[in-house]
């Protein structure tokens, strides 16, 4: 058989097996017994050569209809992605390497990890940040299994303004684990502080926040945090990382632990993955911090270079006792992570955050005027979102054949929501594609 | 690969650099008119870089870092393949990077198309009945199909059923899997040919067992000769067989988990099917099922009716979810690329050269090196270098050497059941020549390590940077840049 991809000549097969001291392949399937041994073939496609490949592939692409001018967020927002990121981590020395298990060979990812969990640690105001998790929901999730860990407490409270995939991923981790998820609830849209003094009267290990929460509002996290920590509960903060060119960083603010979705940090949509989880701790969690940690480290020539290191917390060395099964992560997504943010530097962060906000109040404004009120009067980042007339359905498929997506239907996550659409603006959009969204939902 | 340090990102900043940009903007500013609860007062300490200076700087990295385009990568259990370039150009066309994992179902039939065909064909592959695709890891893999046996048992009022086994020779992530599901891990013996110790996992199986993990070839590359009956024992008491799908690479058209009795299994694309290991990841961990357990399949599934392609969530035995959206979608592109570039007959065959491959590297190199199992093997063995001993010479100082000659080492101290282990596996896509040259340099250090023990000692000597203070990284951790 030739192929592409399989260098080996039916010549070199044949002498291989000579030297091997055998006349025919089967000879090594011998070890498998006869009952199991597949007998018919697989019900695959036919081969294809590239050419036909990409026509199939090209195929298939052309059955999805991205739209133009799409204003869905909801946990995977559209920014720009300078062309940079996409030449420099695609690179193959980056692409094709294993995890940086032989250092001496691998310091270039195992730097550019480093400096990864360096501007992490920076952006969240933290010492420790780990080389990636999965992606938002998984972060959280095991930010939660940490932090009743370290408390051997059972009880955490959960916003109910939390992202609801958020919320499904950590019924799923923590269900047979005897943990107790207590709902804090919100009043207009923010966390009802009276209900979280109230609940936290009870011992709590953690509370979650999600800052913009779900419905892009910013939660008063100067007001939260303490009323936590005097509880002696650990802060676990779920943010967007791009808003923190405008909002405080949570752990200046006192946050334990702070997690967030990589995805706005350079990587593409592509359909809800792969993305990235982000996450950085006090101290405190430094041995119990799940994934990956590069450390610095001198060679035997006292030359600065970087390792992986602490991995008695991981599963290969500690096996059931490890702090978390994680093996594989995120690798590439948190070098285009580290390069995205290197492109930004202090004032490219700033200006994303920024324009997002005032495009996003821009919007918000405008549509208030075309008879689209918010749903929840309280401060927003760059997503909001807006009581409709109609049923938020209406709206989408109204605008769909011009291309247009309005936002998201609160009622596919929330079934008692079905009036209103949750709507991201962020920097890529010029102010005549704001008006544009304005204009045709005036006309419905 | 450039030798001479190099500095950090946040060494290189100048003040007033910027290699960003936006259009001037149109709107007003609300900046200064709203109030914003906890507002940042100074920006945080992000480096500040022109253009060129990132591309030297990431250009200058990648040089650093030895992957399988630059040269063999012969680790062992981690399946370090070519990875075909044309996959990464089909991953990255804009109707599927652009497409928002929320769009309107009927705007994404080719990705949710994608998503239905790629599921089919590990079934086929597997010979399971469904899959999912939203584990976006090997082990996020093992850790949702642990769920869905917890959810089994549960659904058959077998709550009691906390235990799971697993051989001595297992991958770490097994246990680890089974702890984070809520799982008692108990160790099943290997006997003396590195199997399932049969007698001893007979002596295990009780009411409490939930299933039995196993990777078949196991990490020695052995392919378990008693599988059926295992499979009979543990069904016989209740539990399920689990496969781990690590090591697919080996059995591909040959075997499938699904004849051999296992109820589940887990595949990882980026070892088998070719997808980019991208330094650590992202992988993918898809989950196959029998029937039986569909049900308990992680929300949502596509489904197909008539012509079009649905998600649904309407599964009340599910698990729930398992990670933000569908998976790591970017991945699964390239997965079925690769199925679709080598169909049923080429992946048959790229099963059959792994097995060659490892089988010519194992006959030649027991010569110089130890080989504890001496019997046909799958896609990969493991040497041991005890025979070295009498030189002071370790598994590790082989390792070390080998990066001397621009070699990636084999796995080694794994699997934890063989004394100083080198663990092979050269995978399919390496020719004769390189396989060759490989044994001459295994030949000479073995020498080395006779004559010049100190060389392998001081190696590796050819790289950016000499053999690592590992204690003092671990001892006073410092894990993140800070200005002096």
């Amino acid at each position: 058989m030739k192929h592409p991809y399989l260098p080996l000549t039916d010549s070199q097969r044949a002498m291989m097996l000579q030297q091997i001291g055998i006349s025919n392949f089967s000879e090594l399937l011998t070890e498998i017994p006869n009952e199991v041994l597949l007998k018919e073939s697989l019900a695959l496609p036919e081969p294809k050569c590239e050419m036909e490949l990409i026509e199939y592939f090209k195929g298939l692409a052309e059955q999805n209809q991205p739209c133009k001018l799409s204003f869905l967020g909801a946990g995977a927002y559209q920014h720009y992605i300078p062309s940079l990121v996409n030449h420099l981590a695609g690179r193959a020395e980056f692409y094709t390497a294993y995890t940086p298990y032989q250092p001496e060979i691998s310091q270039g990812m195992l730097q550019a990890i480093y400096e990864y969990q360096s501007l992490i640690a920076e952006l969240f105001s933290l010492p420790i940040a780990n080389a990636s998790l999965y992606d938002g929901a998984t972060a959280l999730a095991e930010a939660v299994l940490m932090a009743t860990k370290e408390t051997r407490l059972q009880r955490v409270l959960i916003p109910s303004s939390l992202h609801p995939n958020y919320l499904a991923v950590l019924k799923t981790y923590t269900k047979n684990l005897n943990l107790e998820l207590i709902t804090l609830p919100a009043k207009d849209g923010l966390i009802d502080t009276d209900a979280l003094e109230k609940l936290l009267q009870t011992k709590t290990a953690a509370v979650v926040l999600q800052n913009p929460n779900f419905y892009g509002i910013i939660e008063d996290l100067p007001a939260l945090i303490p009323l936590i920590k005097a509880a002696q509960a650990v802060p676990i903060c779920m943010v967007h990382p791009l808003s923190l060119g405008i909002l405080e960083s949570p752990g200046k603010l006192g946050a334990e632990i702070v997690v967030g979705e990589g995805q706005p940090l350079g990587l593409s949509l592509s359909y809800g993955g792969a993305y990235l989880g982000l996450m950085a701790t006090s101290e405190r969690f430094l041995r119990r911090i799940p994934g990956r940690l590069v450390g610095e480290t001198v060679d035997h020539h006292s030359k600065r270079a970087y390792v992986l290191t602490l991995q008695t917390r991981e599963q290969h060395i500690r096996r059931e006792k490890a702090t978390s099964n994680i093996c594989s992560n995120e690798a590439l997504c948190a070098l285009r992570a580290a390069i995205y943010l290197a492109t930004l530097g202090p004032t490219g962060l700033q200006v994303v955050a920024e324009r997002a906000y005032n495009n996003a109040h821009y919007l918000q404004e405008q549509l208030a005027l075309a008879g689209f009120p918010l749903l929840y009067q309280a401060p927003f980042f760059m997503e909001f979102a807006i009581k409709t007339p109609r049923p938020a359905s209406y709206y989408l498929e109204k605008l769909l054949p011009k291309g247009i997506i309005p936002g998201y239907d609160l009622s596919q996550a929330l079934p008692n929501q079905e009036d209103s659409l949750l709507i991201a603006a962020t920097e890529v959009f010029s102010c005549a594609e704001l008006d544009r969204l304005v204009q045709e939902m005036r006309c419905l | 690969m450039q030798s001479n340090p190099m500095q950090l990102l946040f060494e290189k900043s100048i003040s007033g650099k910027t290699a960003f940009q936006l259009p001037e903007s149109e709107v007003p500013n609300y900046l200064e008119s709203n109030k914003i609860p906890g507002r940042r007062a100074t920006l945080p300490e992000l480096p500040e870089l022109s253009e060129i200076d990132l591309v030297r700087h990431y250009t200058n990295l990648s040089n650093r870092n030895h992957g399988v385009d630059t040269g063999f990568y012969p680790l062992g259990s981690c399946t370090m393949k070519y990875n075909p370039k044309i996959n990464e150009d089909l991953a990255n066309l804009p109707d599927f990077t652009t497409l928002h994992p929320l769009a309107p179902e009927h705007t994404a039939q080719g990705s949710l198309g994608l998503i239905y065909e790629l599921e089919n064909y590990l079934a086929a592959l597997t010979g399971m009945d469904h899959f999912t695709l939203q584990p976006v890891a090997g082990a996020h893999g093992e850790l949702t199909a642990l769920l869905m046996v917890k959810a089994y048992h549960q659904s058959k009022g077998e709550s009691n059923r906390n235990k799971v086994l697993v051989p001595a020779s297992a991958h770490g992530t097994n246990p680890a899997s089974a702890a984070m599901a809520g799982f008692e891990t108990v160790i099943v013996k290997c006997n003396q040919h590195g199997l399932v110790d049969l007698e001893h996992l007979k002596s295990l199986l009780d009411q409490n067992v939930a299933a039995l993990m196993l990777t078949n070839p196991n990490t020695l590359g052995l392919f378990e000769t008693e599988i059926s009956e295992i499979a009979q024992l543990v069904h016989a008491a209740g539990g399920l067989l689990y496969y781990d799908g690590a090591n697919l690479n080996a059995v591909m058209g040959l075997v499938r988990p699904g004849d051999m009795g296992f109820d589940l299994v887990h595949l990882n694309l980026h070892k088998t099917f070719a997808t980019p290991h991208g330094g650590g990841g992202p992988g993918a961990g898809p989950v196959g099922a029998k029937a039986f357990l569909a049900p308990f399949l992680p929300i949502p599934i596509v489904i197909k009716e008539q012509d079009n392609f649905k998600l649904d969530y309407a599964r009340p035995q599910s698990i729930g979810k398992v990670s933000s959206f569908y998976g790591n979608f970017s991945v699964l592109i390239k997965a079925l690329a690769y199925i679709h570039s080598l169909g049923a007959a080429g992946l048959t065959q790229v099963s059959r050269d792994a097995i060659l491959n490892a089988n010519y590297l194992r006959v030649k190199l027991k010569e110089s090196y130890l080989l504890p199992h001496d019997r046909p093997c799958m896609h990969e063995f493991v040497l041991s270098a005890t025979n070295l001993k009498e030189y002071k010479i370790r598994a590790l100082d082989v390792a070390k050497r080998l990066l001397d000659f621009g070699i990636h080492p084999p796995t080694i101290y794994f699997p934890l059941i063989v004394e100083e282990a080198l663990m092979i596996e050269p995978t399919e896509t390496e020719d004769l020549a390189t396989l060759d040259e490989f044994i001459a340099i295994m030949e000479q250090i073995a020498k080395e390590a006779a004559q010049n023990p100190e060389l392998l000692h001081q190696a590796p000597q050819n790289t950016p940077v000499g053999r690592l203070d590992e204690a003092l990284a671990a001892r006073s951790p410092k894990l993140r840049w800070k200005p002096e």
